[in-house]
């Protein structure tokens, strides 16, 4: 058994509105062994975004503790866990969340401006990961251009040319049509298969959920 | 590809916006830049005084006339190098609306008081022996195209009547300052129609030019001269030329004030303006901020983000301004060109806007980078999920 890239030890988060608490994680734990590919599923509200969130760095639980590639999370100031965030996390999202002004290769060069890689250096990644995502000749596009297929693809292409850790992804293919969805589940599985990448999906698609090893269901902040 | 692109990218995002505030705030810039040079304007005039010449006028008011016999006393006081003297004539040339000075003066040796006044020695000559003969300043004769040799009628209001001169000369300025405004003729002219007309008018002229040997000792000539008419039916007001003027620019004070005041107000509208674009800018992309976040980027990226954008609007609206603000002076230098003898542009003027463009974009970034950089990740990413 190969070693935990992710353990979440009995953490608790509670979001407040209208200082009502909303109590979403009531200690919930979580090991995801390196190279595994993990969905998440549940209901709307379970608190699926909210545990991705955390295992990504962007988000801080209340209580427990979250181990991610070594690092306790909780020990990092927040601008220690930007740059490990940059490191280690490749983060794709439900609405692509590509920046308009910039080209598809602009995108996905974005988190390459935080290396100290040469300006050359980072072209060719970018040409390397928009490649590997099948939009080699969609490189001066703007994603106005693309189709949600390939905005996405282009998103995910962000997401791995820092070589991360870890790849999240928060239902990354709500927004698609079949087709689309499946080539950027092809591509996940793809990822996690020949690169080795840990990958955890959170989905509402049961035929998405298939392409994981393991299937995590997530209700009432608890997994079953 | 880098940040510095992206700023650019962004700003060219909403072009008619950002080329409402670039232009927006470059109007104020031209409004601001106008106002500072009008209010300079006003005092040229004083900076332009000789520290060695003092004024001699009613102690009552400017508008009362003096005894000419009071010549001979003022000449006398201690420190006194030379007297002479002006009298305001206040004619219409055609049409009440183009106003411009013209001054009585004692004769040729009144422009021997004036060194930054510069004329042909062969038309001052002329000038005292020719009774109607006028020496007229450059800006003057450009404004109603007179040349030497032309004949100018006046009609005049204190003095009545039709009053014709020829030009026979005309003046430049030694330095921008100098006023070149000016209609001179020979006080001869008004004291020999008063002979005919009303002789209980003669004998009067308007306020005393005295040339002094010490500046220093301003002040103490200047009380001399006052003492010597005290308790007397025509008691004198003497100070320096600069404070002389300084008095006509006091009378205008009120102005002046509200002038400055709202220059201020206007670099507060810039600051309006582009705080409101920069708001709504940021606000809008606060969900492209938490991308940026969770990609690694810090709060100091976010910051640069939005303060080099803003910065970027108010540098141009801030250049465009001030290329705006030299044929916008010279057209009111044209319209102007009766009240004030020179219209130059202070380089203060310019640094001024420079800052307040600098000052403006960087303000107008606060406010909407602090509320970007506190946003967290999870409510940035929220707007939009
Ligand atoms: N930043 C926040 N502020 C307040 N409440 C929040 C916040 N984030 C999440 N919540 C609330 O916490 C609960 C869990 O939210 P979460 O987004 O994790 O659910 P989810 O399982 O991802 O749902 P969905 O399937 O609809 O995406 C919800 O009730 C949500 O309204
Ligand atoms: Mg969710």
């Amino acid at each position: 058994m190969a070693e935990n890239v992710i353990e979440v030890k009995e953490v608790e988060k509670t979001y407040y509105r209208d200082r009502m608490p909303i109590p979403v994680l009531r200690g919930l734990s979580l090991a995801v062994p390196e190279g595994d590919f993990v969905a998440l599923m549940g209901p709307s509200g379970s608190g699926k975004t909210t545990l991705l969130n955390l295992i990504a760095g962007i988000d801080r639980p209340d209580k427990g503790r979250i181990i991610v590639a070594g690092t306790d999370l909780g020990t990092l100031p927040e601008g220690q866990l930007a740059k490990w965030r940059s490191r280690h996390i490749g983060f794709v999202f439900q609405f692509y969340n590509l920046l308009p002004v910039l080209t598809a290769s602009g995108n996905v060069e974005l988190p390459l401006l935080l290396t100290k890689l040469s300006k050359k250096e980072r072209r060719d990644h970018v040409r390397a990961a928009l490649e590997l995502v099948g939009l080699g000749d969609r490189m001066s596009h703007s994603p106005r251009q693309l189709s949600g297929g390939q905005e996405q693809r282009v998103a995910i292409a962000r997401a791995l040319v820092t070589d991360p850790t870890v790849i999240v992804a928060d239902e990354p293919t709500g927004d698609l049509d079949k087709q689309s969805a499946t080539e950027i589940l092809d591509l996940l599985g793809r990822l996690n298969k020949e690169f080795h990448k840990t990958v955890v999906m959170v989905t509402h698609d049961p035929r998405a959920a298939e392409r994981a090893r393991v299937v995590h269901h997530l209700d009432k902040g608890e997994l079953d | 590809m880098n940040i510095l692109r992206l700023v650019f990218l962004n700003a060219l995002r909403h072009k008619l916006r950002t080329a409402l505030t670039i232009m927006g705030i470059a109007v104020a810039v031209l409004a601001f830049g106008l106002l500072r040079t009008v209010i300079g304007a006003w005092y040229t005039g004083v900076a332009s005084a000789a520290p060695d010449r003092l004024v001699s006028r009613s102690k009552i008011s400017i508008t009362f006339t003096l005894p000419i016999a009071q010549k001979e006393k003022i000449a006398r006081v201690p420190g006194v190098e030379g007297v002479t003297f002006g009298t305001w004539f206040g004619g219409v040339y055609k049409d009440p609306k183009n106003f411009f000075a013209q001054v009585a003066i004692e004769g040729p040796v009144t422009f021997a008081f004036f060194p930054e006044i510069l004329v042909d020695p062969e038309a001052v000559k002329t000038f005292g022996a020719e009774r109607n003969a006028a020496i007229v300043g450059s800006a003057l004769a450009e404004r109603f195209g007179w040349k030497v040799g032309d004949t100018v009628r006046l009609v005049g209001t204190i003095y009545p009547g039709d009053w014709d001169f020829v030009i026979r000369g005309i003046y430049r300025g030694r330095d921008e300052a100098t006023d070149v405004g000016t209609f001179y003729f020979n006080w001869n002219t008004i004291e020999q129609r008063m002979a005919q007309e009303s002789p209980g008018r003669m004998g009067q002229i308007g306020w005393w030019i005295i040339k002094i040997d010490d500046p220093a000792r301003a002040a103490t000539i200047s009380k001399a001269v006052d003492t010597e008419f005290d308790n007397s039916s025509d008691e004198t007001l003497t100070e320096t030329e600069a404070a002389f003027q300084q008095s006509f620019v006091a009378m205008a004070g009120t102005i002046i004030v509200s002038l400055q005041i709202i220059s201020v107000l206007i670099v507060g509208v810039i600051l309006l303006v582009a705080a409101n674009t920069m708001a709504m800018t940021a606000r809008e992309r606060l969900s492209e901020y938490a991308v940026l976040k969770t990609l690694g980027f810090g709060a100091g990226h976010i910051l640069g983000l939005i303060a080099g954008e803003s910065l970027m609007i108010a540098g141009l609206g801030g250049v465009l301004g001030v290329l705006l603000l030299f044929p916008a002076v010279e057209g009111v230098a044209q319209g102007l060109k009766a009240w004030f003898p020179a219209f130059p542009v202070d380089p203060a003027t310019f640094v001024l806007a420079a800052v307040a463009a600098f000052v403006v974009g960087a303000l107008a970034a606060v406010f909407p980078a602090w509320r970007a950089m506190k946003v967290s990740i999870v409510d940035g990413l929220r707007r939009i999920d």
